[in-house]
């Protein structure tokens, strides 16, 4: 990368760029190309949803992405730094500090209560700021449910409860996987619109993955994963 | 049928695809059963042993006639009952001694030795005594003519320097003993027309009142099993062993539990969706149940197997704390029989129905549709902590019952059992506790997870946890109990050998002259005799001890309690002292009276003090050697103690070997009279030792196949954790940590349960067993060992676990994700 690369960056508030990503997976009838050369370039307060069918590699992008998985060949820079080099300990630092994940399944900490599942990834991160917490529980609508536990939420709750712990540290780029795909309708509508506003305040890049073409439809850009080759129109 | 067949060829199915939970469940299953099986085959051989001993000359039924008073007998009675009709048969039993090894040696008479009394063995012996010139035959068993060193034919040499007629090695001789010709065994016992017992002929009409007229209340018929001392004085040391038995099958069982319980949840969907099927849920359970059944068998016959290693490994250990308790010879070749081979399977079998009760109940009442909800687990945690502490209270509740209730050997190991159940079942709240408090206590959002995230852990790992808490606590206990007997056992031998020699001499005559020799030794400064004589009190065994009450003994000898001038009232009158067991056995006290069986009459005496006995299975009775001579004439006068300058012993014992040599079975200093104590005394707790290293290792075992079954739930739950941004080397430390919190709380709990134990057996199970009552004694050095124990054993077992969870890739990480769908 060069200074002026990297200047440009500055410039654009790229957050996220991808060059070249390739992932296979070995199985028993041979190697599986999931992502081919994947190039993708995401700036701040920009969202982007990632469609595809099921199995087409939406999951495993975001894993990269996130500093979860490591790609077989090309390089994921966040904000300019490459990180697909980084040690294990490097890689738990970028994902605790600039990146929030929001899965599917949820993946609250059982142990913990409302609050302490929001405040954790912040806190581990040493950048709790509990003003922004608290109004972050407000606007999530979780203020009267600070002290229950995951188990005692609903769906939709406990969806919420994850945006907001992924927020709550203010992430540089917010990953979500499916966020909405097991909610009904209505509650998957209203978290979206949650997740798309508090984007906005923060500033920050969301790239999401959804089969939904309705809820794509609600982010700023649409890209297709097909037979491991991205297309963003 | 092909319901049945499918049904469970869909749950066998399970095992497919979970290897290792079929190997973990096979493996507990398996290590219960090998553990009981081992123990019960410990116990088996030693009950044939002394079956084989007590039953040589003994069926089922035959009768006995033996010293009204114990103790040898005038042959002449035997040939009065003979005369009389009766069809009776001569036996002389004693103890020889060859190069210090201690062996029985068993006088017959094959003539008049009834054709019933024994079939194997005495039927060899009629037809080798038939055959054998006059020098006669000594009948050994093999493995005792090895252990001696000898071969067929060879002549033993016993210490006094009696030659016995050469060894012939017959298998259905009892280990440790010699059979011979009743001359010769009379001859070597220097008891010359002395016998110790008649063996009656089963045809016979003799009754009670016809052997006491015949014999002038001298002798006294009894039942066969009367006189098998033995099986009655073992029966507290194999109730001990059996308890041993029982808590490593309950290990062991835990490891079992715990896997049939996640094997449950793991299999629940499937068992929904075959219900769901049309399968009706009785062929699940009949499914399930022959399933268990395979796995009984396979577990069973590995138990069996392993079972029969662990036997044969610490048969020596058991034989020597037999011979250290009792003196009892236990064969070291381990023979085992059906119902033992059956009765492991049984248990086997027990074990996996009970562990799978509470499934196959669900099973039956198993909706077949469920609402969908994740998986609750505090309510499962709260279910489970809330019958854990009704149970918990339910067993204390039973405990403090039997102690009230019950003062029988039996109701002090419910006692125990039921303390030591419910403390175990109150583990897993006193841990959540400990937890809870360490949550609300910490700031540190990590530390706060891990406080938290152990609390989710407790329903998984509490049995293994549990397993862990009854093995350090039995360590602590049964180790406190045994380095406090030691101690005092140690301080009571140097209060009760004070005496610089001891000696027996062949006969009493040799005693005598002897004793005329050294009254004129300088060197010696007191002879003082220890006459013995045996008898029956209230149908105890007890010893008679008859002693010159010389100052050694008023200054030295330790009591317990006494009256006022207690050694003056010895010496004056027929006061008497009484070993502790024996007062414990007899109910009595000081100033009691005590009628002891002389033959004629009863001798009346009294109790004027109590002396702590330790390590003697026998009732023991002091008394002065004189009167005990008066009453006992019969009574042996060959032991003697001698008080010297220390410095003169050595110079002493060489002077009387030279002088006396001929007349001396024995003799031994001081020093190697406490050093054959001390070896006893090491001996009686080397199964202890052994069975406490083992069921160590059992629950390690337990805490690992917990730990190793529970990684794959536990990548579920550190996943979003190391997603959000901790490293897996940092959430590896973590679990490594929570292990070790786990186990230090495991060993804190274990330290006043292990005083517990110790308390239990010294003051309840000890004086019910033994009948002594030794001082308390806590260990905080042993305490220490054990907690480090801990930490180390949870170490060790979390170490597998734990290198995987820091060595996974991301990709089984990212797999919590997906098995979360």
């Amino acid at each position: 990368m060069t200074i002026a690369h990297t200047l440009k960056i500055e410039e654009d508030g790229e957050i996220l760029r991808t060059q070249s990503l390739t992932k296979s997976y070995e199985t028993p009838l041979g190697s599986l190309l999931v992502l081919n050369k994947i190039n993708l370039a995401i700036q701040s307060r920009t969202s982007i949803a990632l469609m595809g069918e099921s199995g087409s590699g939406k999951s495993t992008l975001l894993h990269l992405i996130g500093a979860l998985d490591d790609p077989d060949a090309g390089s994921i820079f966040i904000e300019g730094k490459e990180i697909t080099q980084l040690k294990e300990s490097e890689k738990a630092d970028l994902r605790r500090g600039k990146i929030g994940f929001v899965f599917q399944q949820f993946n609250l900490i059982a142990s913990l209560t409302v609050a302490e599942n929001l405040a954790f990834q912040a806190r581990l991160a040493d950048r709790l700021d509990p003003s922004w917490l608290a109004e972050l529980t407000r606007r999530l609508g979780l203020s009267q449910i600070t002290s229950r536990y995951p188990e005692q939420l609903s769906g939709g709750q406990q969806q919420r409860v994850a945006v907001g712990r992924a927020l709550a540290v203010k992430p540089r780029l917010l990953l979500a996987d499916e966020p909405t795909g097991n909610l009904d309708e209505k509650t998957g509508d209203s978290v979206l619109a949650l997740t798309l506003e508090l984007v906005e305040e923060t500033g920050c890049a969301f790239l999401m993955a959804t089969h939904s073409a309705r809820l794509a439809a609600r982010l700023q850009r649409q890209c297709r994963l097909e037979s491991g080759v991205l297309t963003c129109p | 049928m092909k319901q049945l067949f499918w049904s469970l060829a869909a749950l066998l199915s399970h095992w497919r695809k979970h290897p290792t939970s079929l190997a973990i469940l096979l493996m507990g299953l398996s290590i219960a059963t090998a553990l009981w099986s081992g123990v019960q085959a410990l116990n088996a051989q030693a009950k044939n042993s002394y079956n084989q001993a007590a039953a040589i000359f003994n069926q089922a039924n035959t009768q006995n006639i033996i010293a009204q008073k114990g103790g040898y007998f005038d042959q002449d009675l035997f040939i009065r009952l003979r005369r009389a009709g009766a069809k009776v048969s001569p036996i002389i039993e004693g103890r020889i001694y060859f190069h210090k090894k201690e062996l029985k040696i068993i006088g017959v008479d094959p003539i008049t030795t009834p054709k019933n009394a024994s079939s194997e063995l005495v039927h060899s012996l009629k037809s080798a005594f038939d055959l054998i010139d006059k020098e006669g035959m000594a009948f050994i068993s093999p493995e005792t003519l090895q252990e001696l060193g000898s071969k067929a034919g060879d002549r033993l040499k016993t210490d006094r320097g009696i030659v016995l007629p050469p060894l012939n090695p017959l298998s259905s001789v009892p280990p440790g003993a010699i059979i011979t010709d009743i001359g010769i065994a009379q001859n070597t016992l220097a008891r010359a027309e002395k016998l110790s017992r008649l063996i009656v002929d089963q045809k016979n009409n003799l009754d009670s009142e016809q052997v006491s007229t015949l014999t002038k209340n001298v002798l006294r018929l009894v039942a066969a099993d009367e006189s098998n001392d033995l099986t009655r004085l073992t029966d507290s040391f194999h109730l001990n062993l059996t308890a041993f038995g029982m808590l490593a099958f309950v290990v062991g069982f835990f490891i079992v539990n715990a896997s049939v319980g996640l094997a449950f949840e793991q299999r629940l969907p499937t068992l929904r969706t075959l219900r769901a099927l049309g399968a009706p849920a009785y062929l699940l359970v009949a499914g399930m149940l022959i399933e268990i059944a395979a796995l009984t068998l396979i577990a069973g016959l590995i138990g069996v197997t392993g079972g029969f290693f662990i036997a044969q490994e610490l048969l020596p250990n058991v034989a020597a704390s037999l011979e250290g308790l009792y003196g009892a010879q236990i064969s070291r070749h381990l023979t085992l029989d059906k119902n033992w081979f059956f009765s492991a399977f049984a248990m086997a079998g027990g074990g996996a129905l009970l562990a799978n009760a509470a499934g196959l109940v669900k099973t039956l009442r198993l909706p077949v549709l469920n609402v969908a909800k994740p998986i609750a687990w505090r309510e499962i945690n709260h279910g489970y902590l809330r019958r854990q502490a009704l149970l918990s209270l339910l067993a204390i509740i039973i405990a403090m019952l039997t102690y009230s209730v019950g003062k029988n050997l039996l109701s002090g190991f419910a006692f125990m059992a039921c303390g030591l159940l419910g403390a175990a079942m109150l583990l897993p709240f006193i841990l959540a506790l400990t937890l809870f408090v360490g949550e609300r206590q910490s700031q540190q959002p990590l530390l706060r997870w891990l406080f938290a995230d152990g609390r989710q852990e407790i329903p998984g790992l509490s049995l293994a946890l549990m397993a862990l808490l009854l093995t350090l606590s039995a360590n602590i206990g049964i180790g406190g109990m045994v380095t406090g007997f030691r101690e005092t056992f140690l301080t009571w031998l140097d209060e009760r050998l004070v005496a610089e020699i001891y000696y027996e001499t062949a006969t009493a005559e040799d005693a005598l002259k002897i004793e005329a020799w050294a009254q004129n030794e300088q060197e010696i400064d007191a002879i003082l005799p220890v006459w013995r004589a045996k008898a029956l009190v209230e149908n105890q065994p007890v010893e008679l001890m008859g002693m010159t009450f010389h100052d050694t003994y008023i200054r030295h000898f330790p009591l317990l309690s006494s009256k006022e001038n207690v050694w003056e009232s010895l010496r004056s009158s027929d006061a008497i002292l009484v070993s502790e067991q024996l007062a414990r056995r007899l109910n009595v006290h000081i100033d009691d009276a005590l009628n002891l069986p002389t033959g004629d009459d009863d001798w009346r005496v009294t109790i004027a003090g109590i002396f702590p006995d330790y390590g003697n299975p026998k009732g023991q009775i002091r008394i002065d050697h004189e009167r005990l001579a008066r009453h006992f004439p019969d009574a042996s006068r060959t032991h003697y103690s001698l008080r010297v300058a220390p410095r003169s012993t050595a110079s002493v014992m060489t002077k009387m070997k030279a002088i006396h040599g001929d007349k001396i079975v024995r003799i031994v200093d001081q020093e190697e009279v406490k050093n054959i104590s001390i070896g006893i005394f090491e001996k009686t707790f080397m199964i202890t030792g052994a069975l406490n290293t083992l069921m160590l290792i059992v629950s390690a075992v337990a805490l690992f196949t917990s730990l190793l079954t529970l990684s794959n739930l536990r990548l579920r739950q550190v996943a979003p954790v190391w997603a959000i941004g901790v490293s897996r080397q940092t959430l590896a430390t973590i679990e490594l940590t929570r292990i070790l919190i786990f186990a230090a709380g495991v060993a804190l709990v274990a330290i006043p349960l292990g005083v517990f134990i110790t308390w239990g057996l010294v003051t309840i199970i000890n004086v019910i067993a033994f009948g002594w009552r030794l001082p308390m004694h806590i260990y905080p050095m042993h305490w220490l060992m054990v907690f480090i124990t801990s930490l180390l054993t949870a170490f060790f077992a979390s170490l597998v676990p734990v290198i995987q969870l820091a060595r996974s890739k991301p990709i089984d990480l990212l797999k919590g994700f997906v098995d979360a769908r």
